[in-house]
């Protein structure tokens, strides 16, 4: 699977590292990249991304990188914060401007009684559409999240998770896909999203 | 509810190796750490947390050489603890690949150092670790330098205060240890853990005590903790991983079953 030239964007985020092994994992090498036209050379390009909304919208307007993201053709797979970062909007930090390459806006999981924030552990994929980055995944199998902001369900989302409320666990616009899990550091699971990235999808 | 229960094995790291002994002297080597932690994974654990033994007494830095060796090779989440005192340090072993950092003295020594974890890399990297005795008063206080036990020293913080604090502080999720229980393997302290929980916002990992498989049910039922941490009885292999994942979802507790796990 050495095939698709595989550019990771350098956002700062501190799981770049633990995506790039799973991508070893799997056979495939990406390349770290904050340079605009290695980015928009590549048949797949990675938005990985832990950490707070607006130190992420920082890195990627200093690095030149908004316009960049908005150009690239090729599947776009954003992870954790780097699926956030793809809404309009994101209410972290006192609310952030975000890419707005996927219409919506994030926000705050309310704490309740036995629903812990951070959302952090290994919950269960439910709401499954037919989409090729979830080709073999079944129903209630599950991913580990840890976040504290999320999108609510809507029109884009492609896979649910539940805590507290229903959030989406997986959102599709077009070529552009968001997974609010980290699949890096989702055993099997995480490894099936990742190859499904790879050669399924833009088939 | 569908988060699923967290269940940790916890290894102890010296000079890159796992080791386990009584608690803090005569070392036993128990293998390579890659290995170990593929075995962990494989057999269904949910998280790892690697406590790097000798990086915390000796005021060492933690090697990140072995860091980057597991983060290569195991595809679940894990957590480094020991040795760290600085956001620089802490940049380091998540660079290397570790999701969180797990810091105990050094917060109780410089409490501005969660703070400055959760704001450099998000609350869901910082995890505290708090080591918990009750006194003769009755009183659960918090103990540091706990990985040397002559240097060990009781400090006059209550457990129940010092939690929230460190929560208000920064903490993405809390491991309580519980002096008194562990290595005892009689079971953890549900009694302290389900107070610890009452004022706890952020995920609870209970540790020190685990000795049978009915401990991990009480502690998730009757403390409503998110996670159990355990070293020795997953060591020895007096529990399976994939039995205990069963026995939990017998008892109708929520966890992740790996199918095809090793037994």
């Amino acid at each position: 699977m050495s095939g698709p030239r595989i550019a990771l964007v350098d956002s700062g985020g501190t799981n770049i590292g633990s995506v790039t092994y799973a991508l070893e994992r799997l056979g495939a090498t990406a390349r770290l990249t904050s340079d605009p036209a290695d980015i928009l050379a590549a048949d797949r390009v990675i938005l990985p991304g832990v950490g707070a909304a607006a130190a992420g919208m920082r890195r990627l307007r200093e690095a030149g990188l908004v316009e960049t993201l908005h150009e690239v053709q090729a599947p776009l797979l954003g992870v954790c914060l780097g699926m956030q970062l793809l809404f309009d909007r994101s209410a972290e930090d006192g609310g952030v401007e975000a890419l707005g390459l996927i219409p919506g806006d994030v926000v705050a999981i309310p704490p309740a009684p036995g629903v812990r924030v951070p959302h952090m552990g290994w919950n269960a994929l439910e709401g499954l559409a037919d989409d090729p980055l979830l080709r073999g995944v079944a129903p209630g199998e599950r991913a580990y999240f840890v976040h504290s902001y999320a999108a609510p369900v809507g029109a884009r989302t492609v896979a649910t998770t539940t805590h507290g409320g229903v959030w989406s666990a997986v959102v599709r616009d077009g070529l552009r896909w968001g997974a609010q899990f980290h699949p890096e550091r989702s055993a099997a699971l995480g490894a099936r999203l990742l190859r499904n990235f790879i050669v399924e999808v833009g088939r | 509810m569908t988060l699923a229960r967290r269940i940790i094995p916890c290894l102890d790291v010296r000079d890159g190796r796992v080791v386990k002994g009584t608690r803090f002297r005569d070392h036993r080597d128990m293998g390579d750490i890659v290995e170990l932690a593929t075995r962990y994974a494989a057999e269904g654990a949910d998280e790892l947390v690697f406590y790097d033994i000798t990086a915390s007494p000796q005021s060492r830095a933690v090697d990140v050489e072995w860091v980057r060796r597991v983060a290569r090779v195991i595809d679940i989440p894990f957590c480094v603890a020991g040795g760290i005192r600085s956001v620089g340090a802490a940049r380091a072993v998540l660079h290397a690949g570790a999701d969180k950092v797990s810091v105990n003295t050094p917060a109780t020594q410089r409490p501005d150092l969660v703070s400055e974890l959760a704001d450099a890399f998000g609350v869901q990297c910082v995890v505290v670790g708090v080591d918990s005795l009750r006194d003769e008063d009755g009183v659960w206080r918090i103990r540091q330098l706990t990985g040397d036990p002559d240097a060990t020293r009781a400090l006059p913080v209550p457990t129940l205060e010092w939690v929230p604090q460190v929560v208000g502080l920064g903490a993405g999720e809390v491991v309580l240890n519980c002096m008194g229980s562990d290595g005892v393997r009689s079971g953890y302290d549900v009694e302290q853990l389900a107070a610890v929980r009452a004022v706890c916002a952020v995920p609870l990992i209970a540790s020190g005590g685990a000795g049978a498989p009915e401990h991990f049910t009480e502690v998730f039922r009757d403390a409503d903790v998110d996670g159990a941490l355990a070293a020795t009885v997953f060591h020895s292999g007096a529990i399976s991983i994939p039995a205990l994942k069963r026995d939990l979802a017998a008892a109708g507790l929520v966890v992740r079953e790996v199918p095809g796990a090793a037994a």
